[in-house]
């Protein structure tokens, strides 16, 4: 593993920790997209350049702005007065931290038995898009449908009821 | 680490955790959000290891999942801040403990 | 099974003496068709009593002339009837009458005197308003004591004997609202009782040693040779033969009915019942079974008479017998020197009396007690009718110093009266009394054991002398001190008077030295007429002796008291003379308030250490396992509250509580649902590693 390895880990993670302890919203969503950042840049360095820019698209593009936009819209700028984590906040740390530890160990113990192939793998965006439209055009064509449905709903669900009661 | 895959997926885990720790412990309805999507990134990030790592990458399989995660993250996320939004609206709050009308 | 039994030559059975069981049965079945009638019907009562009554002396007279008969024709008439009543294995129990001399002439007495004393009741209970059931009782009673009179068989006897002391409780509680009446009548029934232990038990002594209940029963009874001299040969204690020691039991029983010196104290008290109960049963008859009874049984007192040659009246029996009457005699004398109730001082003359029949059976044998017995019957069943015509002219007035100057306003009272006084105290001659006593006197003084009884005796006539002669003056001579107008009482109670005075005066004759029916009929021997009798020194001595026991007692009082009529608030003319002794008899020598220290106290203690017992320890154990059950209780209570139901209601409760911190799951916030589904998905895969591991 390279010192690039761990300094963008280091960027990943530290993003991510600043997204979720952060107190001001809006400073953590945007400590949320420099931990998309680093995603996007381990993908690239495990060879999925499209993955990558893929999620450099949607997720810093999309994701995060539509985060703060919400923000915004719910006056999340606003800091709570009885403090933004819940009184139970060990428990969920507990838990999460029980979490991690589960996969940790259950990488740990797989170590030996991960493949770990060398060669890296020439894959174009001409495949990429010859698989899409064979393989997984259905996939494909759902996920379509989903986006519509997803953009539809989320249209009906956020707008202003004017007739109906509150 | 003899093997880069496990590295790659102790990153993954931490983040996952992160995300975790911070949807279960975080008042505001965009904060649980937040969590998820850091998620389902750990995920994503899980699955491209494996890929490149693993038998066979020419055949795309994580790559695909991958992308197929991204763009349904992304779906899910403007539907659930939309109804985070709608919810304001209602409630006048996001604030996850006041809402118990599941309760019972 | 029945035979007559004769000394010299056989009987044959005779009727009447299978018929002799009518004569007390008579009267006792009146006596229960009477307790049946209603009270109105006292005509029906009184008339039923005295035709039974009536019969039973028709009866008892033809079974006298039998025996008269066979008498004068020499036989010695013992005809018994016995007959088994219930059978127990091999032995049974036999009863049984038998009428020879004895029972014959007590019957005709009781008989007699009975009726005469039922007319009188009629006349005397006319105003009282239980008329019938005085009548029942009295029939009762005549028929228990014909019973006894008749009986055969000991125990027959004393079923009668207890019957007669029933009616006589019943009699002298007859007004029972009276609380001294009520308590007389106990008194009476609890000391008669006292005497019918010991009378008891020489019944069941007796029967254990001898094996029969009857006296006589054709050599086979208890009272005959054999049976006698099988009890002389067994010694018991103090020198007693099982005859003497048997016969001392008897004696005590006897004792007890015949109010003899320690158990007399219920006779005085007896008075509280109406007057011709006094007179039938406390002069008359019933105190006379007591002597009756010695009479049976002499032979059995009188077995092995073996000190003093043999003579009559010296076995350890008889000789108690005659001290304790003597004593009696004399005791019961000084009393009624100190009395101021006219029946009480006539009551006090019985026991004195009785006291002398007593005597005159232990020195001189059956004749000499059963003449007196005959001749008391007669006067003193005078004497209390008398009373009871005075009481009833002096309007219900019965202390003697409220009364007085009685004589002209009560002729035919007061003669009949002072005749029964006369005989009582034996003037010579013409009265009865003196002949029986006489009788006494003489064979007291040829007893060969002691001469005191025969002082005793002689003492205690000049007492009966002093004392009846005070009676007398206070009741009909001097002015009279009483309330209202004394007057005359009706024929139907005087005409009875009459009678009674004719015989007192006239049963003298059979008794007589100079021809001594009496005995001779009793004894089973022939009677002479022997003028020359009366010349004998030693009777004349006893002439002499008697005289001057009347004129002492009789001029002594007439000094004291004579004509003068003392107020009931004036002390009594003896008692200014003597007052500390005066004081003494006037409290009956203390002997009641005795009692009531030693045998009472001690009965009222024993009483109440038997009631703390019951309540202490016998209800303090049956409290004490009340209490164990109260606490097992208690313990199954407490066990069942806590932990049957605390255990049921603690496991609700905590399925309760359990149910309320589960439902804090549903607390409706997502982020708790997260965290379980995080929770549940480590735990899942957690396991499912931990399975896949190779």
């Amino acid at each position: 593993m390279g010192f690039v390895f761990y300094l963008i880990s280091t960027f990943t993670v530290g993003g991510a920790l600043a997204a979720v302890l952060l107190k001001n919203l809006v400073h953590a969503a945007l400590a949320l997209t420099v931990a998309f950042f680093g995603l996007a840049l381990l993908f690239l360095r495990l060879d999925a350049q499209f993955a990558g820019f893929a999620q450099i698209l949607v997720y810093v593009g999309a994701v995060a702005i539509l985060v703060v936009f919400a923000i915004l819209l719910t006056r999340g700028s606003e800091l709570p007065k009885e403090g933004v984590f819940s009184k139970t906040w060990l428990v969920g740390l507990a838990i999460a931290a029980g979490v991690f530890a589960l996969l940790a160990w259950a990488v740990l113990q797989a170590a030996p038995w991960l493949p770990q192939e060398k060669a890296a793998p020439t894959v174009t965006v001409n495949d990429i898009g010859n698989a899409l439209m064979s393989r997984y055009v259905l996939p494909l064509e759902i996920v379509a449908v989903l986006l519509t449905a997803a953009l539809l709903g989320a249209v009906i669900v956020a707008m202003h009821e004017k007739e109906r009661s509150r | 680490m003899a093997n880069p895959l496990t590295g790659y997926l102790i990153v993954a885990a931490l983040v996952f955790a992160i995300g975790l720790a911070g949807a279960l412990t975080r008042r505001n309805a965009i904060m649980v959000l937040i969590g998820i999507e850091l998620m389902l990134n750990a995920a994503n990030l899980n699955l491209i290891a494996f890929w490149r790592y693993g038998r066979h990458p020419e055949v795309l399989t994580g790559m695909m999942f991958a992308i197929f995660s991204i763009a349904v993250a992304a779906a899910e996320a403007a539907v659930g801040l939309g109804l985070v939004i709608s919810i304001y609206r209602h409630a006048k709050t996001t604030d996850l403990e006041q809402m118990n009308r599941m309760k019972g | 099974m029945q035979e007559a039994m004769a000394f010299t030559p056989q009987l044959d059975a005779s009727s009447i003496a299978q018929w002799l069981w009518l004569i007390p049965a008579v009267p006792i079945v009146s006596s229960g068709i009477i307790a049946l009638l209603k009270q109105p019907r006292r005509k029906m009562a009184s008339g039923l009593a005295i035709g039974s009554l009536g019969f039973s002396l028709i009866v008892a007279i033809a079974a006298f002339a039998h025996v008269l008969s066979g008498w004068s024709h020499g036989f010695a008439v013992r005809e018994v009837v016995n007959f088994s009543w219930i059978q127990v294995g091999a032995q049974s129990v036999e009863l049984g009458w038998v009428l020879d001399p004895l029972s014959a002439v007590m019957m005709v007495m009781v008989c007699f005197v009975g009726l005469l004393i039922f007319i009188y009741s009629t006349g005397y209970m006319e105003h009282d308003e239980n008329y019938t059931r005085f009548f029942c009782f009295l029939a009762l009673f005549a028929g228990a004591m014909l019973g006894v009179v008749i009986s055969n068989s000991i125990l027959l006897l004393f079923m009668c004997w207890e019957l007669v002391g029933l009616t006589s409780y019943l009699l002298i509680g007859f007004w029972y609202q009276k609380p001294a009446a009520a308590a007389a009548a106990k008194k009476a029934f609890v000391t008669t009782r006292v005497g019918d232990i010991f009378f008891l038990l020489g019944i069941v002594w007796l029967f254990a040693q001898t094996g029969t209940l009857l006296f006589y029963d054709h050599g086979a009874g208890s009272l005959e040779s054999l049976a006698l001299g099988g009890l002389l040969v067994h010694q018991s204690h103090w020198g007693l033969t099982a005859a003497g020691a048997i016969g001392l039991l008897i004696f005590a029983g006897a004792a007890g009915k015949s109010g003899q010196l320690p158990l007399h104290v219920w006779l005085p008290d007896a008075m509280e019942g109406p007057t011709p109960v006094s007179a039938l049963i406390h002069a008359a008859t019933m105190v006379a079974a007591g002597v009756y009874l010695i009479a049976r049984v002499y032979s059995l007192m009188s077995a092995g008479a073996v000190a003093h040659g043999g003579a009559a009246g010296t076995t350890t029996a008889l000789m108690v017998v005659t001290w304790v009457g003597a004593a009696t005699a004399l005791f019961a004398a000084l009393v009624a020197v100190a009395q101021n109730d006219i029946k009480r001082i006539l009551a006090y003359s019985t026991v004195s009396q009785l006291g002398y029949m007593m005597a005159g059976l232990g020195v001189g044998g059956v004749a000499v007690g059963m003449f007196h017995l005959i001749t008391h019957a007669f006067f003193k069943a005078l004497l209390f009718m008398g009373a009871g015509s005075v009481i009833h002219g002096a309007h219900e007035e019965q202390d003697i110093r409220k009364m007085g100057g009685m004589k002209p306003a009560m002729p035919w009272t007061f003669a009949t009266y002072a005749v029964g006084m006369l005989a009582l105290c034996g003037v010579p001659i013409f009265f009865s009394g003196f002949w029986s006593k006489d009788a006494i006197l003489e064979s007291a003084h040829q007893w060969p054991v002691a001469q005191a009884p025969y002082y005793m005796l002689i003492f205690g006539a000049v007492l009966t002398a002093f004392y009846m002669t005070r009676q007398l003056s206070y009741v009909f001579f001097g002015a009279y001190r009483g309330h209202g107008q004394a007057h005359e009482s009706p024929r139907v109670m005087t005409g009875p008077l009459v009678i009674l005075a004719f015989f007192a005066m006239a049963l003298g004759v059979i008794g007589t030295p100079a021809w001594p029916w009496f005995r001779s009929f009793l004894e089973n021997h022939a009677a002479e007429v022997e003028m020359h009798a009366f010349a004998e020194s030693a009777w004349l001595m006893l002439l002499l002796t008697s005289c001057v026991i009347v004129a002492v007692g009789i001029g002594l009082a007439w000094w004291l008291y004579g004509d003068k009529s003392p107020r009931a608030e004036e002390p009594d003319a003896l008692e200014k003379a003597i007052p500390p002794v005066w004081t003494v008899f006037a409290n009956r020598i203390y002997v009641d308030e005795l009692y009531g220290v030693t045998v009472i106290a001690f009965y009222y203690w024993w009483a109440k250490v038997a009631d703390w017992i019951d309540r202490n320890i016998w209800g303090g154990i049956v409290a004490g396992i009340t209490l164990l059950f109260k606490v097992w209780a208690q313990v199954n209570r407490f066990l069942d509250t806590n932990m049957v139901d605390g255990g049921f209601d603690k496991g609700c409760e905590e399925l309760y509580n359990g149910g309320g911190i589960l439902a804090r799951i549903q607390n409706g916030r997502g982020q708790i649902y997260l965290r379980l589904l995080a929770v549940a998905v480590v735990v899942l895969a957690a396991i499912l590693i931990w399975s896949g591991r190779p």
